[in-house]
């Protein structure tokens, strides 16, 4: 149906490729579902292809191939020379576990543009603990060194949680020294398997606080070395963030089986109809969604958000947020000061982060362990 | 501490930061890592120029040349755009 008062849909600019939910790390924050499906329900080299074309057609200008371990998949370099070929900026999003020198070097040769490599800690033993992957943290470090070699633009990922958040300005100093040129540090945000394991990562507002001064007093220092980008720590935080610049405004996400939605954790608001990139085109899907339709614009918007003045800032912040904690997905987002739910957001942080229980939930593609014995 | 542009430098894009020519937007964007920007008529110019062998001094001449304007605001110009891309980790000297 057309409407007159919306302004016309402008086309995305990115597009995340989930190519697998395969990985060999089980970090207890990984944004992807609880229910992952495996191998044989993934899409195709060719089913890959075609929605990479439709993407650059679409205008797309960046290209994400992430999962689980996008290295994973054994056609990960073909699907870099497609998108090379049809002029899409590929950024590759990795732990860096499944890469060797030979794989780099053809990635690299396709025309891959950058690398985003994910490090649990500054410190070896703990990082190979947080991802539950022993050698992890040196084969990291091994990594860096090839993409340097290959000359090869890198983006060091943190993110920040009880088990690390003593450490996370030395994560700064550590990305410079592996010859980053942006940072990401992200405190920890509460969906999909970080929200299971909430209370196991929240850390205390003194930690959380320290953490992000001692961060921010780097920008300064490393001015024109590294780039750093610092998501701050939602349950802390006075305002909420423009999740994903805006529901349906910039970006979609593909899953491995095709679907196709407005952010990872999407699919857990309950009623939302999210169609396939195997039965419709990426066009179709980005104008007609009724997914990426429900929260577009204003109108969905209720108070405080709907005559606040922030609203085309945040958006009012995260639906999936409002979803898991005001139990209403088109609520304003409890992050916010001006939620009449916001005083339950200190109040499970201050449980969480006050409650000793050690070791993780890990991320696993079936589900069986309801409880780690760590 | 952010490189110092001078008279010298040689100002080129960096790998992975590149030009494109949008046909869906009508617009020429600069692509980097997790971000775009869009360009002026202007800026495009002035980075076509930034090929790692023409020294700035070169580059403001040349602008100075095309649009008949004056050598100090050209330099100007040339200078913020490219001491801002030098301080995103987006150019190299
Ligand atoms: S967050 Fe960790 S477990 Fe999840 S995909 Fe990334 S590396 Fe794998
Ligand atoms: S009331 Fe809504 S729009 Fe306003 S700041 Fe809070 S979340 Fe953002």
């Amino acid at each position: 149906m057309n409407t007159t008062t919306k302004p016309p849909l402008a086309p995305p600019s990115a597009l995340l490729a989930e190519l697998t939910y395969r990985c060999p790390l089980a970090c207890p924050y990984c944004s992807n579902p609880l229910n992952m499906g495996g191998r044989e329900t993934e899409m195709s080299t060719d089913e890959w292809k075609a929605i990479f074309t439709q993407a650059a057609a679409l205008g797309v200008l960046h290209v994400h191939m992430s999962g689980g371990e996008p290295a994973s998949r054994r056609d990960l370099r073909d699907l870099v020379a497609h998108c090379a070929q049809l002029e899409l900026y590929t950024n590759l999003i990795t732990s860096g576990v499944g890469l060797t020198r030979t794989s780099l070097r053809e990635l690299a040769a396709a025309g891959l543009d950058h690398v985003q490599l994910s490090i649990q800690d500054a410190e070896p033993k703990s990082a190979d603990w947080i991802g539950g992957y022993e050698g992890g943290f040196a084969k990291k470090m091994e990594v860096a060194g090839w993409v340097a070699e290959e000359g090869l633009p890198l983006t060091v990922n943190a993110v920040i949680h009880r088990a690390n958040v003593a450490r996370a300005a030395d994560m700064v100093d550590f990305a410079v020294r592996l010859g980053a040129r942006r940072i990401e540090i992200a405190h920890t945000q509460y969906y999909g398997w970080a929200l299971l394991n909430r209370a196991h990562l929240m850390p205390t507002r003194d930690q959380s606080e320290k953490a992000y001064a001692e961060v921010e007093e780097r920008r300064e220092r490393y001015k024109g070395q590294i780039v750093i980008d610092h998501v701050a720590p939602d349950y802390h935080a006075k305002y909420p963030k423009a999740c994903m610049s805006g529901w349906g405004r910039m970006s979609m996400n593909v899953t491995p089986q095709g679907k196709v939605l407005p952010c990872h954790a999407a699919e857990t608001i309950p009623g939302l109809e999210f169609w396939n990139a195997r039965e419709r085109t990426l066009a179709d899907i980005w104008a007609n969604s009724p997914g990426f339709n429900a929260y577009r614009g204003d109108d969905w918007m209720q108070e405080p958000c709907r005559s606040c003045e922030r609203k085309a800032e945040d958006f009012g912040g995260c639906r999936c947020q409002a979803l898991a904690l005001a139990g209403d997905a088109s609520a304003c987002d409890p992050i916010c000061v001006k939620s009449p739910r916001h005083g339950l957001i200190a109040e499970i942080a201050a449980r969480d982060s006050a409650e000793k229980v050690e070791g993780f939930i890990p991320r696993r593609i079936e589900r069986t362990r309801e409880k780690t014995e760590a | 501490m952010t490189e110092q542009l001078t008279e010298d430098s040689r100002p080129h894009l960096l790998r992975g930061v590149k030009l494109k020519n949008d046909q869906v937007r009508k617009a020429w964007v600069l692509l980097a890592p997790e971000r775009y920007l869009r360009l002026n008529a202007i800026s495009v110019d002035i980075l076509q120029r930034c090929d790692g062998a023409a020294a700035l001094a070169t580059i403001v001449d040349g602008l100075a040349e095309k649009y008949k304007a004056d050598r100090a605001m050209i330099e100007r110009d040339v200078r913020g755009l490219l001491n801002n891309l030098l301080e995103k980790r987006m150019l190299g000297l």
